[in-house]
């Protein structure tokens, strides 16, 4: 997993509350057996028409979109199912963070995996970067994880909590098996002793 | 008198399972039981297959398919390549990693969270995993119970362990004796209604109080199910006498003195008296009505006479577009009753209400009655033996005469991954635990109700109350 480096970029505005992982990618694009190839679909209800022409009117279609790497949507992100799909589908297009003010847990959890930022901004802060993408929909905003914070216009810096494993792991790319498979010794003396092999 | 160190259900059976825990890390959790369906799991065999890995305790994984499956007659070929390669891939995994599979010739196979408590998989104490959110089904038993994702199967595959951060615990108090007509999901949807769909988030649920102990173990797994719709990944309820009679004598179940062991340890769980929960909420369900969602999330429920709220009522701004954009997508107008609405389809089955009692509860309604000739009711069976268990009751004779479809067992129209569908604009009632946008076709609306209410409403055509039947 390669290392997640601070980045600018524009911004997709999706302001929807309890967005769902079935609105993310929807089910009938999980009998895929590969990871790969799910971005075409993310967002597959609201994104296209029924014909499959791209519905103009919705914000991943609009040309002033195009290349972003940050998702800025509103509270409880991801709520629903677990699919790992979901991640795949948001990096698939090119997405590097989604910012809300919660993710559900699942998601989070995946999305970590997947060299995918779920950036938690308190309510106040928030409600900035929304006003703020409204005057200037062209604005950048620069995710920096090594200091915790999202740098916006003007110079003023957001910061946002993140799990401090999840945050190495993150910036160094590490695997999470590859951690885990460190304990094998201990995972064998813990199932002696418990009876549980 | 309190224990000197008085913990919770959860506490403890989570420190039984922290293998290790390194500072500021995650703790190494030991997973006892681990689930495997068609749908999550082709890339996490990948993983282990492209690292060399093998499954490392086949013994405590089983899988089985169910979301990607036909429901129709079994003699007809699959006719989905995608979903058939899914399947093939599922029974060659199993093979490659030695795991114990119940394809679609078996007898025991069906959803995954209906098979683990069926087959006596799922006991108290345990941890359970699966790569299926509705995994908090098995909380139901006293065990820790939570969906993951890919990933996490590939960990749990290879080192039948997970890292997890441990959740807060919150205690929800469930008062009361319900009325005629009043049901598990009814209690559970009133919860959602209270909550939710983020009110749980970064929490397991303990439902506790005088309702929980007189529930069935099929009632409690209900509620259980559908704590994740709460953004609870588990929920958890004390086993009692009603949890070891359930268990006893399922072909996985401990035996002979093996059994008396596990059930003098299982005693043990419940939580102390005096230990400490991180948040608490009661729910009084003694004058509860039966619920309905009306929105396109779990925790957009009401009471099935009360009126479709309206937007402009509602002060938080977030709530407002959020209610707004529901109500557009259901094409409802708000102050209008659900009651009496017309429904083209009905759909009973799911891991939610797709069991035995659930079906009686349907057929109890349905007995001497036709489905109304506007609607289309579906009867998917949560396993196979489910269903042979309905026919040797004589319950498929009830739904056929009425006029419905009596299929084969799986996760059907709940996720509408397999053709069984709704078409765009038709509106269903639905036993299910998800009533997003699309979830049950492209387009399609779903009201999210008990048997009982999906029943009366295929009877009468429209939304009804049963107690008026």
């Amino acid at each position: 997993m390669p290392g997640f480096t601070r980045f600018t970029s524009r911004v997709v505005p999706l302001l929807v509350d309890n967005v769902d992982t079935d609105q993310i990618i929807p089910a009938r694009f999980l009998k895929v057996t590969d990871k790969l190839g799910l971005g075409e679909n993310l967002f597959s209800d609201w994104r296209y028409n029924a014909d499959g022409s791209a519905r103009r009117d919705f914000v991943l279609n609009m040309p002033e979109h195009r290349g972003a790497q940050i998702l800025l949507a509103g509270d409880n992100f991801g709520c629903g199912s677990s699919r790992e799909h979901a991640p795949w589908a948001l990096t698939g297009f090119g997405f590097r963070t989604v910012i809300s003010t919660s993710f559900a847990d699942i998601f989070a959890n995946n999305a970590l995996k997947n060299s995918l930022l779920p950036l938690a901004l308190s309510g106040a802060d928030h409600r900035d970067v929304v006003a703020l993408l409204k005057s200037d929909p062209a604005a950048e905003l620069t995710v920096d994880l090594s200091s915790q914070t999202l740098l916006v216009p003007g110079g003023r810096s957001m910061s946002f909590p993140i799990d401090g494993f999840a945050k190495t792991c993150l910036l160094d790319g590490v695997d999470e098996l590859g951690y885990l498979l460190r304990f094998m010794r201990e995972i064998e003396a813990f199932e002696k002793f418990t009876s549980r092999g | 008198m309190n224990a000197p160190n008085p913990k919770t259900l959860f506490e403890k059976v989570w420190t039984s399972h922290v293998v290790t825990q390194e500072p500021g890390s995650p703790a190494v959790l030991s997973i006892d039981l681990h689930l495997v369906h068609e749908v999550t799991s082709p890339q996490a065999f990948a993983g282990l297959r492209a690292r060399g890995i093998p499954v490392r305790k086949p013994g405590r994984t089983f899988a089985t398919v169910d979301h990607s499956i036909p429901t129709g007659d079994p003699a007809v070929p699959l006719s989905d390549p995608l979903a058939s390669r899914q399947i093939g891939q599922m029974e060659e995994n199993a093979r490659w990693g030695g795991i114990r599979f119940f394809g679609m010739n078996s007898a025991q196979r069906g959803i995954v969270h209906v098979i683990g408590p069926e087959l006596g998989l799922t006991q108290p104490g345990m941890t359970v995993v699966c790569g299926d959110s509705h995994t908090s089904t098995h909380g139901a038993f006293g065990a820790l119970a939570f969906g993951i994702g890919t990933s996490e199967v590939e960990h749990v595959l290879a080192t039948q362990c997970l890292l997890q951060r441990r959740p807060g615990v919150c205690e929800v108090r469930i008062e009361g004796t319900p009325g005629p007509g009043v049901t598990a999901k009814d209690i559970v949807l009133a919860l959602l209604a209270r909550i939710g769909v983020g009110g749980g988030t970064g929490h397991v649920f303990e439902y506790t109080g005088s309702a929980v102990g007189s529930l069935t173990m099929e009632e409690r797994m209900t509620i259980c199910n559908m704590s994740i719709e709460g953004g609870a990944r588990a929920g958890m309820m004390a086993p009692d006498d009603t949890t070891f009679e359930y268990i006893a004598g399922r072909e996985f179940s401990p035996r002979g003195a093996d059994w008396d062991r596990a059930v003098a340890r299982w005693r043990k769980l419940p939580t102390d008296d005096g230990a400490v929960f991180d948040m608490s909420l009661t729910l009084d369900i003694s004058d509860l009505s039966p619920m309905i969602t009306f929105g396109t999330n779990p925790g957009m429920g009401l009471a099935l006479g009360a009126p479709v709220p309206a937007p402009d009522e509602v002060t938080d701004p977030g709530q407002r577009s959020a209610l707004r954009k529901a109500l557009e997508y259901m094409n409802l107008t708000p102050g209008q009753p659900l009651l009496g609405r017309p429904v083209n389809v009905v759909f009973i089955g799911s891991c939610t209400n797709g069991r035995i009692s659930d079906l009686r509860l349907a057929a109890s309604v349905l007995r001497g009655r036709k489905v109304a000739p506007t609607v289309r009711l579906l009867v998917v069976p949560g396993s196979q033996a489910v269903k042979r268990q309905a026919e040797a009751e004589g319950l498929d004779r009830v739904f056929k005469s009425a006029g419905a479809e009596w299929r084969e067992a799986g996760c059907s129209m709940c996720i509408a991954m397999n053709g069984d569908q709704l078409s765009p604009g038709e509106y269903a009632v639905s036993t299910s635990n998800r009533n997003f946008e699309g979830r049950q076709g492209k387009g399609g609306r779903t009201f999210l109700a008990s048997p009982l209410t999906a029943a009366a409403s295929a009877v009468t055509g429209k939304i009804t109350d049963v107690r008026t039947l």
